[in-house]
């Protein structure tokens, strides 16, 4: 199973280190990685195979908003489906 | 890979534009369920709903946790309980109706649908006295919604129960007084009621349904609201446009969310239905997308066409979107549960006669609307009749859920909390229609009834 993961937010150091920790900790490969600043916001979007994964959808939800607080961004995990459902015929 | 602002646009409709699943609501029939003792009946229903629904709210949740959409509410309609009622020796049809209410307890649905009866040629079996047990079916009973259809386009409107329908409403508002007459907020009337439909109060689980199904109501006004303001300058034309890609994409998220939940219940799916439900919360309202194209307020002259634009660009861009397409699909427009038309009827711009019109190119009707608490019930049955009438000539539901604000009168307010919301008392023509529903019998069904 595939997730996108986005951290959205001001640029700060270490935001990718620390998202890509979690998903190595966790056995989580991440497939793609895209970065781009939008209307002054950092946006990060991370393409990963949680199939392997050592913790649940809901655990990884909590660890990366947890990590969101710290760095006053907002993380979040989604399966691949809603955004191909939404946006590919 | 995704591109990034397809990603981006996504999440900022369900962070910030109120982008929702509404309900996964589970069909389930209770035709195995009739017995002529009806503790017997009352125990059978309870038990198959449990059964049935056992995993119906925890694999919603999971749905909602793992794709990261919200699925707001869970629920269960059923089969019309008048047939099940009709077969019982006893008639304290109470029992069904707390047979329901435990059920829905147990399995932790917030609302079940289905203490209904479809009357709309005539009455049969127990159904009138039936049907006169709903207010305090209502009244002792958390979860419990009813409906009752009186007309369709191929059989005319039922007058009888048209008569009999505006004391039900009364009684249920009385009956509830003490609780902000809510218990007419969950009775709905119905002409041309759908079978499928996955919204409450009017969810029931028609008899052509298969055994056991799962239907979708989604939401996103205020997706297309956000949409729309986009585009301060378009045409018509293009408005219509952008409707139909914002409903294209919320629909898919139904879609989705329908196929995995049929999937993991092992329940086949049913229908998804393309409507605009709107809540009270800022940014989730019909009425503000009927602004943005450039009303001063929901009710002006305008209002109709612009709703009529909007709910046909709805179901166009929801129809490719999912594989069976039903319910009720359009934009709802009840009154205490959409922010801007709060906001309209407290300003008295928005008015019954309006909302009448309205419900002439929507997809209900007279949608939670307060009227004084010494409205008639003659004059309740005539708008009922009014409404019945407009769903029987244009082949398409209408619906009346009025809620009489028992001791409050124009001017004052009713709340209920939560989706329900809250809204004044709006003003009723109080011209007496008593002769003419009292006269009772049978409005022939239409010209337009005769395609065969």
């Amino acid at each position: 199973m595939r997730a996108v993961i986005t951290v959205i937010g001001s640029d700060a150091v270490g935001i990718i280190a620390r998202v890509s920790d979690l998903c190595s900790k966790k056995n989580i490969n991440i497939l793609d990685i895209t970065q781009s600043v939008l209307r002054d916001l950092f946006a990060m979007i991370m393409l990963v195979d949680i199939s392997e994964a050592t913790a649940s959808i809901p655990e990884l939800k909590e660890a990366l908003a947890a990590i969101g607080e710290e760095m006053h961004l907002s993380v979040h995990i989604m399966h691949e489906d809603i955004f191909n459902s939404m946006h590919r015929i | 890979m995704l591109n990034s602002y397809d990603i981006l646009e996504t999440i900022s409709m369900i962070e910030h534009e109120n982008l929702d699943i509404r309900t996964i609501t589970m069909g389930i029939s209770l035709l195995d369920c009739f017995d002529s003792d009806i503790d017997r009946a009352a125990q059978k229903i309870y038990d198959k709903i449990c059964r049935k629904a056992a995993r119906l709210v925890e694999t919603g949740n999971a749905i909602e946790t793992e794709y990261g959409i919200p699925i707001i509410h869970k629920r269960v309609s059923v089969t019309p309980i008048s047939m099940l009622a009709s077969c019982c020796e006893s008639h304290d049809y109470l029992k069904l109706a707390r047979a329901l209410d435990r059920a829905a307890a147990t399995i932790g649905v917030n609302f079940i649908g289905g203490y209904s009866a479809l009357v709309h040629k005539g009455y049969a079996g127990a159904e009138q006295a039936f049907i006169d047990s709903i207010p305090e079916a209502l009244a002792t009973t958390e979860c419990v919604c009813a409906s009752v259809n009186v007309g369709t386009t191929k059989s005319g409107i039922n007058m009888d129960a048209v008569r009999q329908m505006g004391g039900i409403i009364r009684r249920s508002a009385e009956l509830t007084a003490d609780r902000n007459c809510i218990g007419a907020a969950k009775l709905v009337v119905f002409c041309n009621a759908p079978e499928d439909n996955p919204f409450m109060a009017g969810a029931f689980h028609g008899v052509g349904e298969p055994e056991c199904v799962i239907n979708v109501g989604v939401s996103g006004p205020g997706v297309v609201r956000a949409a729309l303001a986009k585009a301060p300058d378009s045409d018509l034309t293009g408005i219509a446009d952008i409707v139909k890609k914002t409903a294209f994409k919320i629909t898919r998220m139904g879609q989705l969310v329908a196929t995995e939940a049929a999937r993991r219940l092992e329940v086949p799916f049913g229908i998804v239905d393309l409507s605009l439900a709107p809540t009270p919360a800022v940014g989730d309202s019909v009425a503000h997308i009927l602004e943005e194209m450039g009303l001063e307020t929901c009710g002006a002259c305008g209002t109709t066409a612009a709703l009529a634009l909007l709910n046909d660009a709805v179901k166009k861009g929801g129809v490719m979107a999912s594989s069976h397409v039903g319910g009720l699909s359009g934009a709802f427009i009840p009154v205490s549960e959409d922010a801007g038309m709060i906001d309209a009827a407290r300003a008295g711009v928005l008015c019954i006669e309006k909302l009448e019109a309205m419900t002439c190119v929507c997809s209900v009707g007279l949608d939670m609307i307060i009227v004084p608490g010494d409205t008639s019930a003659a004059v309740l049955s005539a708008i009922i009749a009014d409404e019945a009438a407009i769903g029987m000539v244009n082949s398409k539901t209408t619906a009346c859920r009025l809620i009489p604000a028992i001791g409050k009168t124009v001017g004052e307010e009713l709340a209920f909390g939560g989706l329900l919301g809250s809204g004044p008392v709006m003003p009723v023509r109080t011209a007496s229609p008593e002769k003419f529903i009292a006269r009772g019998g049978r409005i022939p069904a239409p010209l337009q009834s005769l395609k065969n």
